[in-house]
């Protein structure tokens, strides 16, 4: 019932602060990573090169598929605004369903930039299905195909070191956020500007995907105080020998 | 349609979600077949995604792109493969060779490379960010690494103690980020749940 009325109190606000934010934006602090991100897309625009953007293994069925969905929000904005190009972004991913994914929500952004004749179902691949085949996969396309900036956001492993390797030796900027423990301390040194824990979900609120973003992130800033509180109180209780 | 996919969509959400909280009978049942069907969907999208593999890798042969012979290898032995994993099944020892004797060995190549790699991404980190973190991380890095490295004599003195202090401070850090990541997923979840995003061909 605990877990029921977390998830009560989650949608309600979820709910309210979207409402709320739709009237008055949030001024959202500096994430040095998301700021990179909104200029390389439009470098990228006008330069003539390619984003390439890496969503993961996120396995929809499993509790990783969160992080890949938060890259999908992500993809959804950045397909919007890179319509114009003259490359489109490569979408991989190591998750069949996650590439059928990314390819409708590439297309609903191009759909929704008045540009869905540009939308090619090729940008949007599944390069391998185990950790190292996805990387092999990966990395000609970080490598050849004109590739200004590779974007890392997902459920990534300890693979993602061999992916970031390759795009610093290509010279494109890396953005990289995985769910992943392991992963977040490979990319932690191999990335100019990491992205640590939750920072990979403020994803869409920094891209400008709306106001249920933003709200999004004040609902987990709500909850993570009140899950410090209730750390707090468990902890002054115990000290206090109070049990229950 | 659209308004028909995302009704659907968080219908069948619902049903899964109020199937953990609420043991009825004919919610718990309408739960299992609805996960169901979503197995034989993601059965048939990994036929799609290999599809899509093989499209891809087709398109850079036709049009003679880089490394267009590496494409023609992967589609010639995933061709070869998938057509005796049917007539042999995948117990047969021609089958279990080509597990043993390609994928394995090559991903343990990989794996080797990682470890090269790791180490020369961390001698790069103070080139590409000086600031305290960073030194921090890496000294922290390496100080953990001197405790758990086995030597002929057995550990180095004291390092069960670096282990135990930094190992405190990693463990309380890591609970941090999953509580994070976790929070993350919640409201992620939440957004798709009720169609404010919708990565299923919606809005």
């Amino acid at each position: 019932m605990i877990a029921l009325g977390i998830l009560v109190f989650a949608v309600v606000l979820l709910l309210a602060l979207t409402l709320w934010r739709r009237r008055s934006p949030a001024t959202l602090r500096k994430i040095d990573a998301y700021d990179r991100l909104n200029r390389e897309v439009g470098l990228a625009v006008e330069n003539g090169t390619r984003l390439h953007i890496s969503l993961g293994r996120g396995n929809l069925f499993t509790s990783r598929g969160g992080s890949a969905l938060a890259g999908l929000a992500m993809l959804r904005r950045i397909a919007e605004r890179t319509s114009v190009s003259d490359r489109p972004p490569i979408v991989t991913s190591g998750d069949a369903a996650l590439t059928i994914l990314s390819q409708d929500t590439s297309q609903s952004g191009y759909r929704a930039a008045g540009a869905e004749e540009q939308f090619r179902v090729s940008a949007g691949r599944m390069t391998g299905l185990s950790p190292f085949s996805y990387a092999a996969g990966t990395i000609p396309i970080a490598r050849d195909e004109n590739v200004s900036a590779t974007i890392l956001l997902g459920d990534l492993g300890a693979e993602s070191a061999l992916v970031a390797e390759v795009a610093d030796r290509q010279d494109s900027s890396l953005i990289a956020a995985s769910d992943n423990l392991p992963a977040q301390t490979i990319l932690y040194a191999s990335a100019q500007d990491p992205l640590i824990g939750e920072e990979l979900f403020a994803a869409g609120a920094y891209v400008g995907a709306g106001a249920s973003h933003e709200a999004s992130l004040l609902v987990q800033d709500i909850l993570r105080w009140l899950i410090i509180l209730t750390i707090l109180g468990g902890a002054a209780l115990k000290f206090l020998g109070i049990g229950f | 349609m659209r308004v028909f996919t995302a009704a659907f969509a968080i219908s069948s959400g619902l049903i899964v979600l109020l199937g953990y909280f609420f043991q009825i009978p004919a919610l718990m049942q309408l739960r299992l077949i609805l996960t169901d069907w979503a197995i034989v969907i993601a059965g048939f999208a990994v036929l799609i995604g290999i599809f899509n593999l093989i499209a891809v890798q087709m398109e850079k042969i036709r049009t003679r792109q880089k490394g267009s012979v590496f494409g023609a290898a992967l589609v010639l032995s995933l061709i070869v493969t998938f057509g005796f994993g049917l007539l042999l099944g995948p117990e047969d020892p021609f089958m279990r060779l080509a597990v043993d004797a390609v994928i394995v060995p090559v991903e343990a190549a990989l794996m080797a490379i990682l470890a090269v790699t790791l180490i020369y991404a961390s001698m790069r980190l103070l080139r590409r960010r000086v600031d305290l973190m960073s030194v921090l991380f890496l000294t922290v890095a390496v100080i953990f690494l001197a405790a758990i490295m086995p030597t002929p004599f057995g550990q180095l003195l004291g390092s069960q103690f670096i282990i135990d202090f930094a190992g405190m401070f990693s463990r309380g850090g890591a609970r941090g980020l999953l509580l994070g990541i976790a929070l993350g997923t919640l409201l992620t979840g939440l957004r798709v749940l009720f169609a404010i995003d919708r990565p299923y061909g919606g809005n």
